[in-house]
């Protein structure tokens, strides 16, 4: 009865030290969210703000993207659009190619992680450096990310530094992340000075004004985009909104949500090129966008501005990680956009929830996002993979709740069960003693007791 | 057919299925009055604008009027070999940003000096167009300094947001900079200095 979800988070669980680590880590992440959250007294007030101004916007992005791409093309940038991931590869190696760059400095962009653009890239001769740094160890290491705001939260300090003493030749034994992250500063600042282009993703655009805004803690997205003669805006048509009013919304409330923090260091605004460079590129991408605001139970996830938050809540995520889903984008928004994408390939991770719905308490932009797994669960035998084992447990239990007398019946008889030896029942065939023994059912049922007044 | 209007026609005609309410007549959600958000303020920004600085692991310090700006940043930064300015007021830089060939001369900058507009108080941001030729300076540096108007302490992102600005000349790009360059992505520990500046300085400026 176990789900690829669940197998896969056997993995996860075998290192006790570390998923408790893990737990322990992303819990404190939620409390920061929390206390930056009560520091504002109108903190329920902006998500309300936040969650109408995206319902207005989705519903009405035909304008604002027209109208954001209007005032781009006005700025001197060079607007593409891009149906799908395969297009918007092929985009991004045209431009690429015209300018002649060998080399492709980017910052972080779950788009690109999206629609697998870095082999796509690769296979075509362009050396692509991610320079973020959780972003650059997992690169290095030839690994998805494991987290969408903090890529590299699966290794720890000392796989760091075995990596980066192979990778970036650093001191033996120099497990220090000071130290490490020093060793990578060196290194990325040599991509940033020799690159031919750099890429940045888009937390936002801004139809008025035409503006990419990119907000980094690093400085990574700044740096990719002073030094070499070309950058590439890569944007998710969602992530449009119409002005700085709602901005100031938005950015007070990403951080905040995200990783606990007032703000990101870095909040940067491209409206085009600067006077050295050759003009801006930005790369509006489709790739099922248009279709899902058609999909009434589920558009709302065109809200989400990605922060991350509802994953660092989720006991589910916390206790089985990036890599138990198989969505590239984990936590409850990435099983949402994976059914989306692709129900057949990506059913077994609707059961990672416990419908607690800590993830829709949390978000900024208010994303149903518990509502919608419940709503894709009863879906899975249209598709075909509900869970075989549990449609034949649902139809029996509908056989012993649907009837008083056989109820009744059944749970009178339930305590016979307690004389099946041990072995028989804690078995590996019995996926309700998996991780725990079978419960031992009591001689007298709860109904029984209420009747002759033994419950107080 | 172009892409953008296959994308736009497929998105409208799926809005209209799906959102088209037949009793207003209207078609999805209205945008919402944004007004009537009670945004915290604060009786003193620039204590506020000072503990958020130092909080995001920035160092800021009020400049006394008639203070040699230029003989405080040799006393905060003695061993800086390189300085990176285009202020008018800036005379110990030993380099450009309007000046140099390309971004990449301003590597190996010690201490990148900058003029901020304005700070917000709530999570202490500067705000900063670009009015240099290579904005390289205010990331590739490893010590940024920022110049800021003490007078010019804003509550909050949503009045920031109403008084932003580019420049004339250099119109296509602002920033707004809370601290040093950061990340925890390694094992989540906080470490200053990522791929920007390992340090960030605000001197507040007086009338």
């Amino acid at each position: 009865m176990s789900t690829a979800h669940s197998n896969a988070a056997k993995e996860f669980l075998k290192n006790q030290t570390y998923a408790k680590w893990h737990d322990a880590t992303f819990w404190a992440v939620r409390t920061k969210r929390d206390n930056m959250a009560y520091g504002l007294d109108e903190w329920e007030q902006l998500r309300e703000k936040a969650s109408a101004i995206k319902r207005h916007t989705i519903t009405h992005l035909d304008e604002y993207l027209d109208q954001f791409a209007t005032k781009a093309e006005e700025n001197g940038c060079v607007v593409h659009w891009a149906k799908d991931a395969h297009e918007f590869n092929e985009i991004v190696y045209g431009i690429l190619k015209n300018h002649n760059v060998k080399k492709l400095v980017k910052s972080k962009s779950m788009l690109t992680e999206e629609c697998e653009m870095n082999p796509y890239l690769e296979q075509h001769g362009i050396e692509v450096v991610e320079t973020d740094l959780g972003e650059r160890i997992i690169q290095l290491k030839g690994q998805a990310p494991s987290h969408i705001v903090m890529p590299a939260i699966h290794l720890n300090h000392n796989d760091v530094g075995e990596l980066f003493e192979e990778k970036l030749g650093s001191e033996k034994g120099n497990h220090d992340p000071t130290y490490l992250t020093y060793v990578a500063r060196l290194s990325l600042r040599n991509e940033f000075l020799t690159a031919d282009a750099g890429m940045t993703g888009a937390n936002f655009g801004i139809a008025e004004t035409g503006d990419i805004v990119v907000c980094t803690n690093e400085g990574n997205a700044d740096m990719s985009t002073s030094c070499p003669k070309l950058h590439i805006a890569a944007i998710g048509l969602e992530k449009i909104i119409p002005n700085y009013d709602c901005l100031a919304v938005f950015q007070r409330m990403l951080c905040r949500a995200g990783t606990g923090q007032p703000t990101t260091t870095f909040t940067s605004h491209f409206r085009k090129a600067r006077p050295t460079a050759n003009p801006m590129h930005i790369v509006l991408v489709d790739n099922g966008r248009s279709e899902w605001i058609g999909t009434p139970d589920h558009w709302e996830v065109l809200k989400c501005i990605r922060c991350g938050s509802c994953m660092n809540t989720c006991p589910v995520y916390r206790r089985s990680g990036g890599y138990s889903y198989s969505y590239f984008i984990p936590g409850p928004i990435g099983i949402n956009l994976g059914m989306l994408r692709n129900p057949q390939k990506h059913s077994g991770n609707v059961s990672a929830c416990t419908l607690c719905n800590s993830c829709q308490s949390v978000c900024p932009v208010k994303v149903n996002l518990g509502d919608q797994i419940y709503r894709w669960r009863q879906q899975l035998d249209k598709f075909g993979t509900a869970n075989p084992q549990k449609k034949m447990m649902c139809k029996g239990m509908s056989i012993v709740y649907g009837n008083e007398n056989v109820y009744n019946l059944v749970t009178a008889l339930a305590h016979w069960a307690n004389l099946i030896p041990s072995p028989l029942i804690n078995n590996g065939l019995n996926p309700w003693a998996d991780g725990h023994k079978m419960m031992k059912f009591p001689k007298e049922t709860f109904h029984s007791l209420w009747k002759k007044g033994k419950v107080k | 057919m172009s892409n953008k209007d296959d994308i736009l026609k497929r998105y409208r005609a799926n809005v209209k299925e799906k959102f088209f309410d037949e009793q207003s007549g209207k078609t999805g959600y209205d945008m919402p009055d944004l007004s009537d958000i009670k945004a915290t303020t604060y009786s003193n920004p620039l204590v506020q604008f000072m503990k958020m600085t130092e909080m995001v692991g920035g160092q800021v310090l009020e400049v006394d009027p008639g203070r040699d700006i230029n003989a405080l940043i040799r006393e905060l930064f003695p061993d800086a070999k390189e300085i990176a300015s285009n202020l008018p007021e800036i005379k110990i830089a030993t380099r450009n940003p309007d000046t140099v060939d390309c971004a990449s001369d301003l590597n190996g900058t010690d201490v990148g000096i900058i003029r901020g507009e304005f700070g917000v108080a709530e999570n202490a941001c500067v705000w900063i167009p670009q009015t240099m030729k290579e904005k390289a300076v205010c990331f590739i540096s490893e010590n940024l300094v920022i110049l800021l108007p003490k007078s010019q302490i804003i509550n909050n992102m949503h009045e920031a947001y109403k008084r932003i600005d580019f420049d004339e000349e250099y119109d296509g790009y602002g920033v707004f900079i809370s601290g040093p360059s950061k990340t925890a992505d390694i094992a989540q520990v906080l470490v200053m200095g990522a791929q920007a500046a390992r340090s960030a300085t605000i001197l507040l400026m007086p009338e």
